[in-house]
């Protein structure tokens, strides 16, 4: 088990003058209790040159994340995969990670689940102490500190790379960062998508995202994206309509961070599967920008989307 | 290498309490409330940005009166504390009780083993599932604590305080109500304050009861204006109308807590003149 933090040592610690953050604390006064600790010290030193790939623990897999009108959403499948078997069904991969931001995870589950839970700590603590909010920036900063923390634990092959996404209350404006196992952050525009199905939900969001849609069509561009990775990807998993296992979406705006309940995610999920029982490659794109104008937003996906963008 | 004097244990002891009483004396009193739907938290206190009511976790919530720069310090162990147990754990197995615990402890080995003990006096209160399961501990300088039931109150009066609100506490009273009987406790310390304490002054807080995640509210601004003017015209003290003068932050300089940063700055008592 371990030490129970109680010591005198230990309050010692809390009562010495610091910084906010909590994983900086940890690292001072209980460094057992960082995650990948155990890593590190199972490994000893020079282990690193003698790594094998990690054994098939349950690895998470495709997150989506949009930018809308007024915020962003992000949207996770539900299944874990420890090598060709799945190891859960309704495992939840995207978290309220405080107020105005939310995270997903793809790689190990496991270490991810323990990073989510760190930094929704990390986040909480420093409003706490210092009685005022990390601005988007600091908190994708702070991520990406703890992302790069990991890379002794990347290099055995427990992988974890986050995908985090907020409401900026300074600008008004959803916004996405990304990250490699180096850190990062990386901020994407209008959408991004990570795990093993995120070459085929980037494809389909690629097809199916509009700038300034409503937030019900993104997430059902969302939903479709998550289909397509499902369709192609044998780690996604697709809804579930039997067991009624759907995406897990997180909303976020200026009234702050929302999941969809399972009824309302469900929908959704229902209303997708129930198009492609017709059309089983989903919606069609338009060829030629012009036959697009019925839709009412290809002028400005034709005016601000990238060279990607406009082959549609 | 001269001899220090002899002082028999039970007359440093007395010196060390009689100092931090002394200490805390010169600052104002504090109470803290049940009411309906939650706990409630009233200090008089003119700064806005230096509290003496804070979070600490989901339920738990912390309120001092004293020497700023020491209760803070407590304030921040604690939530340290906290979080390192919720994390370490679960979010669940952090609890009043055991927070209550840790704070005497520490009290306690700093009244016995320093110098010069902590010139504070703190409440830490747990929101329940109702008004029953509320929890409420008030820990003083020398590590001692104490199970409240209903109310607290802290400060050099705290006796005198504590009979107004035993007096006009109901169990079950709304918001407005508890609000109307801790400034009407606060406002009994008789220093001619009677009826003037307007929002500006105070700083007030709930632990709402039933609320997801963090349960920690500040209610300041048109909430506290239209609060407190419920509070008075409900009030048996004869609903005299909010002095909405809009006094400065500090305006009237009696309380504390507007040291700079890292000011070491205790609570002046009005006109005592020995503020550093």
């Amino acid at each position: 088990m371990g030490t129970d933090y109680l010591g005198g040592q230990f309050t010692a610690a809390c009562l010495s003058v610091g910084t906010s953050s909590f994983a900086d604390f940890l690292a001072t006064s209980a460094p057992g209790l960082l995650p990948g600790a155990m890593v590190a010290a199972a490994a000893g030193p020079g282990a690193q040159t003698a790594a094998r790939p990690a054994p098939d623990l349950p690895h998470g897999t495709t997150i989506v994340a949009m930018d809308f009108g007024g915020g962003v959403i992000m949207a996770g499948d539900r299944r874990s995969t420890a090598g060709s078997m799945i190891a859960q069904r309704d495992i939840e991969k995207v978290f309220r990670s405080d107020d105005f931001s939310c995270v997903g995870i793809a790689g190990v589950a496991g270490i991810g689940l323990e990073f989510v839970r760190l930094f929704q700590l990390e986040l909480e603590h420093y409003e706490k102490l210092e009685g005022r909010t990390l601005s988007l920036d600091g908190k994708a900063n702070r991520l990406a500190a703890f992302v790069r923390g990991n890379i002794g634990g990347a290099m055995q092959g427990l992988v974890v790379v986050p995908l985090f996404a907020g409401y900026d209350e300074d600008t008004g404006k959803g916004r996405i960062f990304s990250y490699d196992v180096g850190g990062g952050p990386y901020e994407e525009r209008r959408f991004h998508a990570i795990g093993s199905g995120s070459v085929f939900a980037h494809g389909s969001l690629k097809k199916l995202y509009t700038e300034d849609m409503a937030e019900a069509d993104a997430i059902t561009v969302g939903m479709h994206a998550l289909y397509d990775a499902a369709d192609d990807d044998s780690a996604t998993g697709g809804p579930d309509l039997t067991r009624r296992i759907y995406p897990v979406v997180a909303v976020v705006t200026g009234d702050g961070f929302r999941q969809l309940t399972d009824d309302e995610a469900g929908e959704y999920a229902q209303a997708v599967v129930t198009e492609r029982m017709q059309s089983p490659s989903g919606p069609i794109a338009p060829l030629r920008q012009g036959a697009a104008s019925k839709s009412g937003a290809s002028k400005r996906g034709a005016s601000n989307s990238g060279a990607s963008n406009s082959g549609a | 290498m001269s001899m220090p004097f002899y002082v028999s244990p039970e007359q440093a002891m007395k010196d060390k309490a009689d100092y931090a009483r002394k200490g805390i004396a010169r600052g104002r009193n504090s109470v803290v409330v049940t009411y309906d739907e939650g706990i409630l938290f009233v200090a008089p206190n003119p700064s806005s940005a230096l509290h003496k009511v804070s979070e600490i976790y989901d339920r738990i919530a912390f309120a001092a009166v004293g020497r700023y720069n020491e209760y803070e310090n407590l304030r921040v162990a604690g939530v340290r504390f906290a979080d390192t147990r919720g994390y370490q754990y679960a979010r669940e197995d952090v609890t009043a009780r055991g927070l209550a615990n840790w704070y005497a402890q520490v009290l306690g080995s700093i009244f016995t083993e320093s110098n010069k003990p902590y010139e504070v006096e703190i409440v830490v209160a747990e929101v329940g599932d109702s008004q029953d399961a509320d929890q409420m501990y008030r820990i003083t300088f020398d590590g001692s604590v104490a199970d409240e039931h209903g109310f607290v109150a802290m400060g050099g009066q705290a006796e005198q305080v504590a009979g107004v609100l035993k007096e006009r506490f109901a169990a079950g009273l709304p918001i407005a109500g508890a609000l109307g009987t801790a400034i009407a406790a606060l406002s009994s310390q008789g220093n001619g304050e009677r009826g003037e304490i307007n929002a500006s002054q105070l700083e007030v807080a709930v632990l709402a009861r039933g609320r997801a995640h963090r349960s920690f509210r500040r209610i300041r601004g048109a909430r506290l204006e239209e609060l407190l003017g419920e509070a008075r015209s409900g009030a048996a003290d004869g609903g005299k109308p909010a002095a909405a003068d809009g006094g400065k932050p500090g305006g009237d300089g009696k309380d504390a807590a507007d040291g700079g940063p890292g000011g070491a700055e205790g609570e002046p008592s009005p006109g005592d003149g020995t503020a550093p």
